[in-house]
């Protein structure tokens, strides 16, 4: 692990009474990256930002944020994390220029325009009620109270659940903006892969508690390959094919998505004897979907699968 | 010239962005010496991460369609011969042979595609 890393985990595990929500993470966020965080709910995500923010203690395992661990996090040290909370809570009661005011007189820095100006993207005027605005205006305000203080590392924890188009757009515009400096790190945790995949440069997917992918966006990519095989029966059965991901039927045929393929991998597609075999392009969402499918079928014969 | 990204399509989004930049030059949208945006510029303009954008262009850079002039951002180089004669005919070919298959595929005869690829030439003023 280098110095540069913002957020280090070290065998991070929690459980809920006799169920691990999280388990056995090592995973390390480097300075001045955008890591998209995906995995279906209950993946354990929400739960592992909690106890980044030191709102959770863990089981076993450390995690460390900016070079101090999450259970001991010092005001000083709090004030260089941003981070917005699925739903976007705000004083229901205050007007938009005074939830400024008030994120003014709460941050040591403030940056006023950095506000104003996302604010503006998000179409708010800032003499309305928060009680008065959408989900996705209310979002754009929660955002821009977070950013304007400047933090180091922002963790966002599903910003785009529920967001018109516009309100999408103007998330992933505020997001590079603020991270045009190039040493602002930022965690967010997303369903939207199109939108991750715009903003994001490193990518982390997490599959019932465990973290099967973290590395560069491209590196992902390149290492997901994905062919069509034209067998009578689900392949996965007849044969082991080493670094499986997912199987899933397409018509009469079977798609077979693979992490890091060699000779192996191709040898045991030959065994099977396929009417055709073709290998097929794999685009971001496709790689993705294909872990996170993995936890929806059960893992009785997809132990052998590459993580 | 204006470029667009598509996430979810099979080419990764720096590819996109090099792709398009290497057609401008070729159909001759962006000229010997012409600026390209700096690299925060772009992204906010695609809405992309910068480090996509830093990666198309350090690619391009490295391929010699782009040189930096140091403070004043990257610009399109004056074309140089950065591949060994031999070298160039391999990869001529190898561009070839996927257009002239794609090209049969679509059911044209070999005078069909001569001329079609002649009048792209004449198009592109090469």
């Amino acid at each position: 692990m280098s110095t540069t890393d913002v957020i280090r985990t070290h065998r991070l595990t929690r459980y809920f009474g006799r169920r691990a929500v999280v388990r056995e993470l090592d995973f390390s966020v480097p300075r001045g990256s955008v890591v998209g965080l995906l995995g279906l709910n209950g993946a354990g995500k929400t739960t592992t930002i909690r106890m980044l923010l030191g709102f959770l203690e863990p089981t076993r395992g450390t995690c460390e944020v900016l070079g101090r661990d999450s259970r001991e996090l010092t005001p000083d040290v709090r004030a260089r994390i941003g981070h917005t909370v699925e739903g976007h809570f705000l004083h229901p009661w205050m007007r938009v220029r005074e939830c400024e005011r008030f994120g003014r007189e709460t941050h040591p820095q403030w940056d006023g325009s950095f506000f104003e100006q996302a604010v503006r993207r998000f179409g708010i005027d800032t003499d309305a009620k928060v009680s008065w605005l959408s989900r996705g205006q209310r979002a754009g305000v929660s955002l821009a109270s977070t950013l304007a203080g400047a933090p180091e590392l922002l963790i966002l924890d599903d910003p785009a659940l529920g967001l018109d188009p516009v309100s999408r757009r103007a998330l992933n515009e505020t997001i590079i903006e603020f991270c045009e400096s190039g040493d602002r790190t930022v965690l967010l945790s997303s369903h939207l892969l199109d939108d991750v995949e715009r903003v994001a440069d490193r990518v982390a997917v997490m599959v019932d508690g465990r973290m099967l992918v973290d590395s560069t966006l491209d590196d992902f990519r390149n290492r997901v390959a994905a062919w069509v095989l034209d067998v009578p029966q689900d392949p996965t059965i007849m044969r082991t094919i080493p670094g499986l991901v997912h199987c899933r039927p397409i018509g009469n045929r079977w798609h077979v998505t693979v992490a890091d393929p060699d000779e192996e991998t191709t040898a045991a597609m030959e065994r099977l004897q396929a009417a055709s075999i073709e290998r097929v392009e794999v685009t971001f969402e496709d790689a993705v979907l294909a872990y996170l499918s993995r936890s929806r079928v059960g893992h009785s014969f997809y132990s052998g699968a590459a993580s | 010239m204006q470029i667009r990204v598509i996430p979810g399509s099979s080419a990764a989004i720096y590819r996109q962005i090099a792709d398009q930049i290497r057609r401008g030059i070729a159909s001759g949208e962006l000229a010997v010496g012409d600026a390209v945006p700096s690299v925060r510029t772009l992204a906010k303009e695609l809405v992309v991460n910068a480090n996509t954008v830093a990666k198309a262009y350090a690619e391009l850079i490295r391929d010699g369609v782009l040189e930096t002039q140091a403070g004043k951002g990257a610009f399109v180089a004056s074309r140089r011969d950065i591949y060994s004669k031999a070298e160039r005919l391999r990869r001529l070919d190898d561009a070839l042979e996927i257009a002239i298959s794609a090209s049969i595929a679509l059911n044209f005869n070999g005078d069909e595609i001569l001329a079609r690829m002649q009048s792209k030439l004449n198009k592109m003023q090469v």
